[in-house]
């Protein structure tokens, strides 16, 4: 389809042609003619937010709720940088973004105009691309690359930087056939011979584990589901990173729980003493890794990732493949299944005894309380109370973004949103919104600290104004509760700043945010205003008070005395399930 | 709480992973193939400043007009699994086409240009002109009491022949950084 168009049309009918349903944004001078285009049509719905980080967090949520692309526009200057922190975000997380960018007109860039940044310098390093673009003929090919680049082998953000006269010039419209990025070669073809000498050294295993992550969401629902059928038929451990979580059910007996700085004891012995690990789509982030020169320094190390430069990056591998998870893992299970492992049952049967003694730790342990809402306690009854519905779980950043990870047991992808390259506090509720409004009719949770939700705490407006009922359940305990936890392990108790003061009362501002505020305080009567809070139809605001001293374990404490594993009061002294190996963990 | 801790402590106290210091420290030239599309110097630039990596030299180009391909040498230093990470950093770039370790494939030719301005009368203007002689350096300007050199050839050649004018009267310097090729008539 050819077609005359202005700029500012030809961006919604890029959007139109993508399938586009949402875009997250926010008016401003240097993008009223796209707003202006968007009036005229139905087809893409805008969403007002109340400030431009929550735009590319909505956006965020969106994403990676649906697997799409999510979507965010945005004004010149001001509207650009906001956009900033969520750009950043989506990268380190490897979400697809496209982020239209107004700019002051062609003439006048490079002037001080008006409301003029240098979005594309300031941007440059937080997204996957970006670009200015200088004239109206190059607009539609590069509407499509953005979406093309944002999807494609490691997903991320892209900026497409448009000035106002752009936007108001008139041109040919087109969907490119080509790319102008040949260089861009996004699928690289796994190795048949590497995925054969990876199957054979599993064959061959005696203490393997599977270590996965967010690559394997991101490589869809398809990667879930052979992920699942080669654990099951080979019989292995497995474990995930906080962006994997859900690829494998956390229910199965098979799973670790996360590993890593606040991962289980099991997850993380298992790794340190594994012959063999099998990392898919995960990248050897240092809250995996601790000490790198401790880390696992027994095993063989198969890597899959679809990006060359995360592998070898921080742990030397010894077979590397780089391919689509998906791809590999088809692969890995027909060969599997061709040829399976034998011969070592005894090794495996011991293997999982040895994991059983850790799991008796029962590292997640924490003490009770009849007369204070333990936090976990609160994540452990949402958990009951919410997973027989179509819940997805969106988090801030702190200790309760932790306990969220432990204790909230998540059985499918795509249904636990978390900032975790960034560790962005405030994208929890924005995040919160756009996966409402992918998901209409599902129950959506931001598992919430008071300190962060206030960080974003006005997209309630968003919620309110679009009726999306997210419910927004805040652990609060008075504190940051995580760099309160760090102050008091490695900077002796000083808890300078870490107060949460002058807390605004949360249900009167749910009231004020048209929605409705639930308070609670105490364990017995939080069944009953969890019930409560998913049977509203409004957002809502749940003021969880909690014990303000509770501290996340395990924990293996960072910049300190380093390999050292602290464990909760709670968790089970068995001295025999530590092994002098498991002692020196990082 | 109670903490796991080992018998023997170690040494080291940081939690964050360590320079990878075991491994020698190499020098490499890569060159990169890429886009010659605004701000595409300003990405790799960006790359080798955010992510810490060292840069001895740099040059950039266009070299196919007709296909807006420009050719960016770059000389850096690092661990074996550092420059193995730049490589990957590098091409995976969007505007990035191709990226050739030189120094790898051991086979290329590396050259730099240089313009040297030397400022003398007598004695020392005579012996600079022998040694520019020596080196087959140019002379591309002189005045009665300067000349301007031009110089090619490997750096260390042209650091010689720099430490050698300075006590003749060296005045100025201007060097383009290094640019490579393979050698044999394979293309890259
Ligand atoms: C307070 C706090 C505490 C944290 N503590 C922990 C912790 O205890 N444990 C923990 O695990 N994390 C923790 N994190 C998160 C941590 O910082 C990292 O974000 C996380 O570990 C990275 O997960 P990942 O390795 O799965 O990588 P991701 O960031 O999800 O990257 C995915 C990898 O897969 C690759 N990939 C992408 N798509 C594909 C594909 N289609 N096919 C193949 N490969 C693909 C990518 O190239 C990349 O290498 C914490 C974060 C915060 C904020
Ligand atoms: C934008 C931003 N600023 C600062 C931090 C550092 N930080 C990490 S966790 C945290 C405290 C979070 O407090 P709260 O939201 O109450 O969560 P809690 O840890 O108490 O559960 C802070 C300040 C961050 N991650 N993000
Ligand atoms: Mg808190």
């Amino acid at each position: 389809m050819t077609k005359e168009m202005t700029g500012a049309e030809m961006i919604i009918q890029a959007l139109i042609d993508q399938g586009v349903e949402h875009i997250f944004g926010y008016p401003g001078g240097a993008v009223l003619p796209i707003y202006d285009a968007l009036f005229h049509q139905e087809q893409v719905r805008h969403v007002l937010v109340r400030h431009e980080q929550g735009a590319v967090h909505a956006a965020e949520g969106y994403a990676r709720s649906t697997g799409k692309v999510g979507c965010v526009l945005v004004t010149s200057g001001p509207g650009a940088t906001n956009a900033v922190t969520g750009l950043a975000d989506a990268l380190m997380d490897s979400i697809p973004i496209v982020c239209i960018t107004g700019q002051v007109p062609t003439h006048l860039i490079g002037n001080d105009a008006f409301q003029e940044c240098d979005t594309v310098g300031i941007t440059r390093p937080c997204t996957k691309y970006n670009t200015l673009v200088k004239s109206i003929e190059e607009l539609p090919r590069v509407l499509h690359e953005a979406f093309h680049i944002a999807s494609t082998g490691r997903p991320g953000p892209v900026v497409i930087d448009v000035p106002k006269d752009v936007q108001f010039a008139t041109g040919t419209y087109s969907r490119p056939k080509a790319f102008a990025h040949r260089g861009y070669a996004p699928k690289p073809k796994a190795d048949p011979r590497r995925v054969e000498e990876a199957v054979a050294l599993m064959r061959n295993a005696r203490r393997p584990v599977f270590y996965t992550g967010g690559g394997v969401i991101n490589s869809g629902r398809k990667a879930t589901e052979l992920l699942r059928q080669l654990v099951r038929t080979t019989g292995f451990p497995i474990t995930s990173t906080l962006m994997g979580l859900g690829a494998y059910p956390a229910s199965d007996p098979q799973w670790l729980g996360m590993l890593g700085m606040h991962g289980t004891y099991e997850a993380n012995l298992t790794m340190h003493e594994c012959d063999l690990m099998i990392c898919i789509g995960a990248r050897f982030d240092d809250r995996i890794t601790g000490r790198l020169d401790a880390f696992s320094p027994g095993s063989r190390k198969i890597h899959v990732d679809i990006d060359p430069s995360s592998i070898n990056k921080n742990v030397k591998v010894d077979v590397p493949i780089i391919g689509d998870c998906t791809e590999v893992l088809e692969e890995m299970l027909r060969l599997w299944t061709a040829q399976p492992g034998d011969g070592h049952a005894a090794a495996h049967k011991a293997w999982w005894k040895k994991i059983d003694q850790w799991r008796a730790r029962k590292s997640l342990a924490y003490k009770p309380s009849n007369e204070v809402i333990k936090p976990q306690y609160a994540i452990q009854r949402l958990y009951e109370l919410t997973k027989d519905r179509d819940t997805y779980i969106t988090t801030e950043v702190g200790q309760h973004q932790m306990w969220a990870a432990q204790f909230y047991g998540f059985e499918e992808p795509n249904r636990w949103m978390t900032s975790g390259g960034l560790g962005t506090m405030g994208y929890g509720l924005p995040a919160a919104v756009g996966v409402q409004l992918a998901h209409p009719d599902a129950l959506v949770v931001d598992i919430a600290g008071e300190a962060s939700v206030l960080m974003t705490m006005q997209e309630m407006s968003t919620a309110a104004q679009y009726r999306l009922p997210i419910k927004i359940f805040i652990l609060n305990n008075h504190y940051m509760g995580m760099v309160r936890q760090w102050q008091e392990l490695l900077h002796g108790g000083r808890y300078s700043q870490s107060y949460s003061e002058a807390l605004p009362d949360f249900v009167k501002l749910a009231e004020a945010y048209h929605g409705v505020g639930i308070r609670c305080e105490k364990p017995g009567d939080l069944d009953a205003a969890i019930k409560e809070m998913i049977a509203v139809d409004k957002p809502v605001l749940f003021d969880c008070v909690v014990d303000p001293s509770e501290n996340c374990f395990p924990m293996i404490p960072s910049g300190r005395a380093h390999n050292e594993m602290l464990l909760g009061d709670a968790a089970e002294n068995l001295d025999e399930a530590i092994t002098e190996e498991g002692k020196m963990l990082v | 709480m109670n903490a796991i801790t080992p018998h023997s402590s170690s040494g080291s106290t940081s939690h964050y992973p360590s320079a990878h210091v075991a491994q020698a420290i190499e020098t490499h030239t890569l060159a990169v193939i890429v886009d010659n599309e605004p701000g595409v110097l300003a990405r790799v630039i960006g790359l080798f400043s955010g992510r810490g990596y060292n840069i001895e030299s740099l040059t950039v180009s266009e070299t196919e007009h007709q296909r807006h391909l420009s050719r960016i040498t770059v000389v850096t230093r690092g661990t074996p699994m550092v420059i193995e990470q730049i490589k990957n950093q590098l091409d995976r770039m969007v505007p990035v086409h191709r990226v050739v370790d030189m120094t790898v494939s051991g086979r290329a030719i590396e050259r730099e240009l240089a313009m040297v301005k030397v400022r003398g009368k007598g004695d020392h203007r005579v012996e600079a002109l022998r040694l520019a002689d020596a080196f087959r350096a140019r002379v591309i300007d002189a005045t009665v009491e300067s000349f301007v050199f031009e110089i090619t050839g490997a750096a260390d050649k042209i650091d010689q022949f720099v430490s050698l004018m300075l006590p003749l009267g060296l005045v100025e310097v201007s060097r383009t950084g290094i640019v490579a090729i393979a050698r044999g008539p394979e293309g890259m």
